[in-house]
């Protein structure tokens, strides 16, 4: 649908960090018995991806898998694609005690990249980032609201929070970015 | 007089000179100063005027501990009152102004307080403002608040300029204090592999041994803190903060650090203070030992310092605080002072040692100095007004009747011996030990702050742990008074705490009134209150409190150490959180064009909502009627995204459903909507709203705006921690979708615009769903209705909520389509007498006072609230019932206006009969209408009752139905 726009609408910043809106993302909350083997036939025909251990995102060919809970994954695939995936894993899991919920539209996505990203997350997420690995996921809170973030590569995170949000969060990442807040914590 | 030394000082850098100005005095300095070494090094020595009797203060310390020296720094936005000179590093264009003094620093008015001491003792306040009892309020508050107090607080309306921050952080180790026990720590921690986060409050590390040219591993003692720094800030596992002062311990090994960023360059482009808010393993206090002053007369009078204070100021800043100095001391310590002084060049008249004989090492190098040295002496009292002039001196070990001689001296170095900083063992519990060699509490290590495991988590080390390093001294001889038996006149005159004006004679006089215990003596006295907490007054203090209860020292005990060490600023704890982002504002999709179109917004939660949107110059009543007038005559759209949209699906999500709401859920039909109500456990109303079943499997629960996030928890926790057995699962969509209500005569007129699902009344009926296209949008459209009129809710993808708003505000153009807000569906909701979740529920409010019957099964076993409603006071027929209101007069009842009945009830309160739960101006009727609780309401239908006005005056009103418009429900099912 050529009239979706993001919560954020493409805003991008820079400063101790890059902050950009990630855009429109296909995303899909995805419960279910984690260990079931249809759970995760359904997840890798939706993504190719394998489900995630805990606390850990696994990419695949068409999208990406994120632990959220011990019964809560998060799918993410093309937005337009979305509605297709989700109803092709309500075939998959119609006898399975699972359910797939288009959240696309709930949600906002922020890719954070830069060398001081963490620096910049720890500002506002209660997280001990030392040993926070690529593929390495939390849900934690960004200042007074509810987010998870994940690291996609060495120094490029994302964050997730909701949709009616999105301005409080890019302010509060904004603004602890900003040029002389440097630390060092993170080096 | 205090002033420069022609040469030395380690921290400063004389090729730099930094202006600045005291109380309008332009000064100047070096950096590296601080602003207590600035004012002394050009001769400032006055800088203060104290709390009570507005004695002239001087500055006594050289670090955090420091109780006189407080200045109002910067100006307008800048402000800020109560800033240590002792901590403050100088910077060029400083602005600082001394406080509570008036009309001016010299001359001071409120001095006249110190003549009449006699009328001010310990509690004064207390006793002398009782009686009358109005005179608080009207006289003495005024005055007291007029003269007393430390700076003043900037203007309420000013911003503050600056930015704030703060960091999360995580460790293995974290070690306060960067002297050489906190550097030793943090190496050996750093060297086992372990992460580490040293800090030190100040800008410069090495503490006391630098200055007082200490060795360490064989090393001179700033070689080796260089060197070792040099290792640690080397290591990947280490994090070294300077000008970072740990100022609590929390539980679980929490601690936050106050670091001040760019208080030393203010303006520059940086967050000036950032807040760390640390979990370490193990906390390591080597927060190191403060000096005690020695309690004689006149020893608050400027001029009078610690004498480690004086070797900082001598040794790091090249400044001496008089050219004549006397060391008075009952240890070995002070007499590095008198070498220091000494060595700079600086006269000692003498030291003046209480014990009988002074034979150590130190006191050997003293009098091969030349320098004399009496024993068994003390200062009788220190002569001068605002400055010293002398001291006169008496046999320690007498009632000091006797002058032995006087000194002409413009300085008093004093020690009387030190006690180790044990803020941090404390905060959380860690227990003290008395030392009666070096009259000390010391921490407990057998008693230490526990952690989650049980474990203690603080360790001392160091001067904090009360290791002085002293093993060459020779004993220190406890001195709680000057001389030993003192008269009243004198005590009269011995300050223990300098910042409160607390004497003495105040804890003497405490103790004889009663007062035994330290905390009560402390609030009675004012004794160790305030910005410095009695840092150098309280061991002094109870000291005296022990002495006049006939105690030993460790039976009194010491006051409470409470976070923060010191001060730290509003601005960082409030961090990021200003402004725009001072807490999350959450917006619908269609926000912005709310805000573009005039909305006047009514905060529900954390969301904001349209209340109304006035056109030019309309007020808020007249938009409201607009509203409402459109909609009832052709149509209007209301933003509802804020609805909660709660999905619960499973196997059985029947049964859970049946459970949650008082009515029966699982046979709604798939396609059909179910209005349904919420109870807890004791049958109290808490949410409601519109039920549709989405499949065989699936209900889509709608809550209020408010209740999303609650009833999602509430949901959760049965499922989670009661019926963990049942195969359900909750999702929240709230925010997938923006949900817009066409609502009003010409609502399927539009739609029918769109094109796409049918509308029609044959195929798509009254609480009916439906799925489909709606003008190209993927739809979900309830034909539900909380105004009365034909409506249309419709849901579609948030990403795309506000390209189908602009579709239906096109498509509604030819029936004058406008937006209305909450006020006008409130008031339609009320013409229909529908309930309003917090208007007429207050959470004692169960469905059968609302007329609520219909909704509640009777045929369900159980469900929340079941038996709760049950109980004997909720059936009970003398209930407060949901009624219409119509005043007599036609005007509009108060909200929440009383209907009182004469007499009291057993509390002497008025004894009522009913309340207004929501009331309205209707345009649609052309008067006021409202709903109530009244007693028995449903019985007394065209009963005339009286409610309060707002004026205090009555106004009549019959009890009538409380549907008021369209009874027969004709209008919403067309």
């Amino acid at each position: 649908m050529s009239d979706a726009v993001s919560a954020l609408a493409g805003v991008r910043a820079s400063g101790m960090v890059d902050l950009a809106d990630a855009g429109l993302q296909g995303m899909i909350t995805l419960r279910g018995d984690l260990s079931s083997a249809t759970l995760a036939e359904a997840v890798r025909s939706a993504t190719g991806a394998d489900v995630p251990a805990r606390r850990r995102v696994a990419t695949g060919s068409t999208g990406q898998a994120l632990w959220m809970s011990p019964d809560e994954l998060l799918l993410i695939v093309p937005y337009a694609q979305v509605g297709a995936t989700v109803a092709a894993l309500e075939t998959a899991l119609a006898d399975e005690f699972a359910m797939a919920a288009n959240v696309s539209d709930a949600r906002a996505m922020v890719a954070i990249t830069g060398a001081q990203a963490r620096d910049v997350l720890a500002k506002l997420c209660p997280v001990d980032f030392s040993d926070f690995a690529v593929g390495e996921l939390r849900r934690t809170r960004a200042a007074q609201v509810a987010a998870a973030i994940w690291r996609e590569g060495e120094d490029d995170w994302r964050l997730v929070c909701f949709r009616s949000v999105a301005g409080y969060v890019w302010g509060a990442l904004a603004t602890v970015a900003q040029p002389g807040g440097e630390v060092g914590l993170y080096r | 007089m205090s002033h420069r030394l022609a040469t030395g000082g380690r921290l400063i850098d004389r090729s730099r000179t930094m202006e600045f100005s005291f109380n309008g005095k332009a000064l100047s300095g070096f950096a590296g100063d601080t602003l207590a070494a600035a004012l002394l090094g050009a001769g400032q020595t006055l800088v203060g005027r104290s709390f009570k009797y507005h004695r002239p203060r001087g500055i006594v310390a050289s670090g955090a501990e420091e109780p006189n020296a407080l200045v109002g720094m910067g100006e307008g936005q800048r402000f800020e009152p109560n800033q240590r000179t002792t901590t403050t590093e100088l910077f060029s264009g400083l602005k600082a102004i001394s406080q509570n003094h008036w009309p001016s620093l010299d001359f001071d008015i409120g001095a006249i307080n110190a003549k009449l001491w006699r009328f001010f003792p310990a509690g004064f306040y207390y006793k002398m403002f009782i009686h009358p009892r109005p005179f608080w309020k009207w006289v003495y508050e005024p005055i007291v608040r007029q003269s007393a107090g430390l700076g003043k607080a900037p203007h309420p309306e000013t911003r503050d300029a600056d930015r704030y921050e703060q960091i999360y952080a995580f460790c293995d180790v974290l070690v306060a204090g960067g002297g050489i026990a906190g550097l030793t720590a943090a190496r050996a921690a750093a060297d086992a592999g372990q992460k580490v986060i040293l800090v030190e409050q100040n800008a410069h590390w090495g503490g006391r041994a630098v200055v007082d040219g200490a060795e360490v591993d064989g090393q001179p003692a700033d070689a080796w803190v260089d060197a070792t720094l040099a290792h640690l800030n080397g290591l990947a596992n280490v994090t070294v903060l300077n000008r970072t002062m740990v100022s609590g311990v929390y539980d679980h090994g929490y601690a936050l650090a106050y670091q001040r960023v760019a208080d030393h360059q203010p303006g520059a482009d940086m967050p000036r203070h950032r807040l760390w808010r640390i979990r370490a393993g193990e906390i390591v206090n080597a927060a190191g030992a403060i000096e005690r002053p020695l309690s004689f007369a006149g020893n608050d009078l400027p001029g009078v310092m610690l004498a480690a204070a004086v070797r900082d100021y001598v040794v790091n800043w090249g400044v001496t605080p008089g050219r004549r100095v006397v060391v008075v001391t009952n240890n070995d310590d002070a007499y590095r002072t008198a070498l220091a002084l000494h060595a700079a060049g600086v006269t000692v008249a003498a030291v003046v040692d209480a014990r009988k004989e002074a034979t150590g090492d130190l006191p050997a190098r003293v009098r091969a100095a030349g320098i004399r040295v009496a024993e068994d002496t003390a200062i009788r009292h220190v002569e001068g007004g605002k400055a010293v002039t002398g001291v006169a001196l008496c046999r320690f070990e007498s009632d000091g009747g006797a002058v032995s001689e006087t000194i002409a001296c413009d300085a008093v170095a004093m020690s009387g011996g030190w006690s180790p900083v044990v803020h941090l063992w404390s905060h959380c519990g860690g227990k003290l030990t008395w030392d009666d060699a070096r009259a000390m509490f010391r921490p407990d290590p057998n008693r230490p702050p526990l952690n989650q495991d049980g474990q203690g988590f603080v360790r001392c080390v160091g001067a904090a742990n009360g290791d002085l390093d002293d093993a060459d001294e020779a004993p220190m001889q406890p001195v709680w008074m000057m001389p030993a038996q003192a008269g009243y006149l004198l005590r009269a005159k011995m300050w223990l705490d300098p910042q409160n004006d607390v004497k003495v004679s105040d804890v003497q006089l405490a103790a004889k009134e009663g007062y035994e215990s330290v905390e009560h003596t402390k609030r009675y006295t004012t004794l160790g209150m305030a910005t410095d907490q009695g840092k150098l007054s309280n061991i002094n203090g109870l000291a005296i409190l022990s002495d006049a209860l006939g105690q030993p020292i460790p039976q009194t005990g010491t006051t409470t150490f409470r976070p923060p060490y010191t001060p730290i600023s509003l601005g960082v704890i409030a961090g990021e959180a200003r402004g725009e982002i001072f807490q999350p504002l959450r917006k619908t999709p269609m926000h912005d064009w709310h805000e573009s179109h005039g909305v006047h917004w009514e905060p529900v939660g954390h969301w904001r909502r349209p209340y109304c949107y006035p056109r030019n110059g309309e007020s808020h009543a007249h938009a409201v009627s607009r509203e409402i007038t459109q909609v009832r005559k052709s149509v209007g759209l209301l933003d509802a995204s804020t609805l909660g949209k709660l999905v619960v699906k499973g196997p059985d999500a029947g049964r859970f459903v049946d459970m949650l709401y008082t009515n029966i859920m699982s046979t709604l039909p798939v396609g059909k909507c179910r209005y349904g109500l919420m109870c807890n456990e004791n049958g109290f109303l808490s949410d409601d709203g519109v039920v549709a079943r989405l499949s065989e499997d699936t209900w889509l629960c709608h809550t209020t705006s408010g209740g999303a996030d609650r009833i999602h928890a509430w949901m959760e926790d049965w499922l989670q921690c009661e019926w963990w057995d049942w195969k359900v699962h909750v999702v929240n969509l709230t925010e997938q979708f923006a949900q817009i209500a066409v609502v009003g005569p010409d609502a399927r007129k539009v739609l029918e615009k769109l094109g796409g699902m049918d509308v029609s009344r044959e195929n798509f009926a009254f609480m009916d769903w439906r799925e489909g296209k709606l003008g190209g949008f993927d739809a979900r459209a309830f034909r539900i209705s909380f105004s009365g009129e034909l409506s249309y809710e419709i849901a579609v993808p948030a990403s795309q909520g506000q390209a189908f708003w602009n579709r239906l505000m096109e498509a509604g153009a030819e029936f004058g389509m406008m937006p209305y807000g909450t006020e006008a569906l409130h008031v339609m909701r009320a013409e229909k007498g529908f309930i309003m979740i917090g208007d007429e529920t207050d959470g004692t409010v169960i469905p059968q006072d609302l007329g609520l019957n219909w909704a509640i099964s009777k045929k369900k076993t159980d469900f929340l609230g079941k038996r709760g409603m049950e109980r004997e006071a909720m059936v009970s027929p003398d209930r407060w019932k949901l009624v219409g209101l119509e005043t007599l007069d036609g005007s509009v009842l108060g909200d929440g206006a009383l209907a009182p009945l004469p007499g009291k009830n057993d509390n002497g309160q008025s004894l009522t009969q009913g309340r207004v739960t929501s009331t309205y101006f209707s345009p649609t009727l052309g008067k006021g209408i409202a709903m109530g609780l009244v007693h028995r309401g449903p019985d007394r239908m065209g009963e005339v009752i009286e409610f309060q006005t707002e004026t205090g005056g009555r106004v009549a009103a019959r009890i009538v139905d409380p549907c008021f418009y369209d009874k027969a429900g004709d209008k919403q099912n067309v």
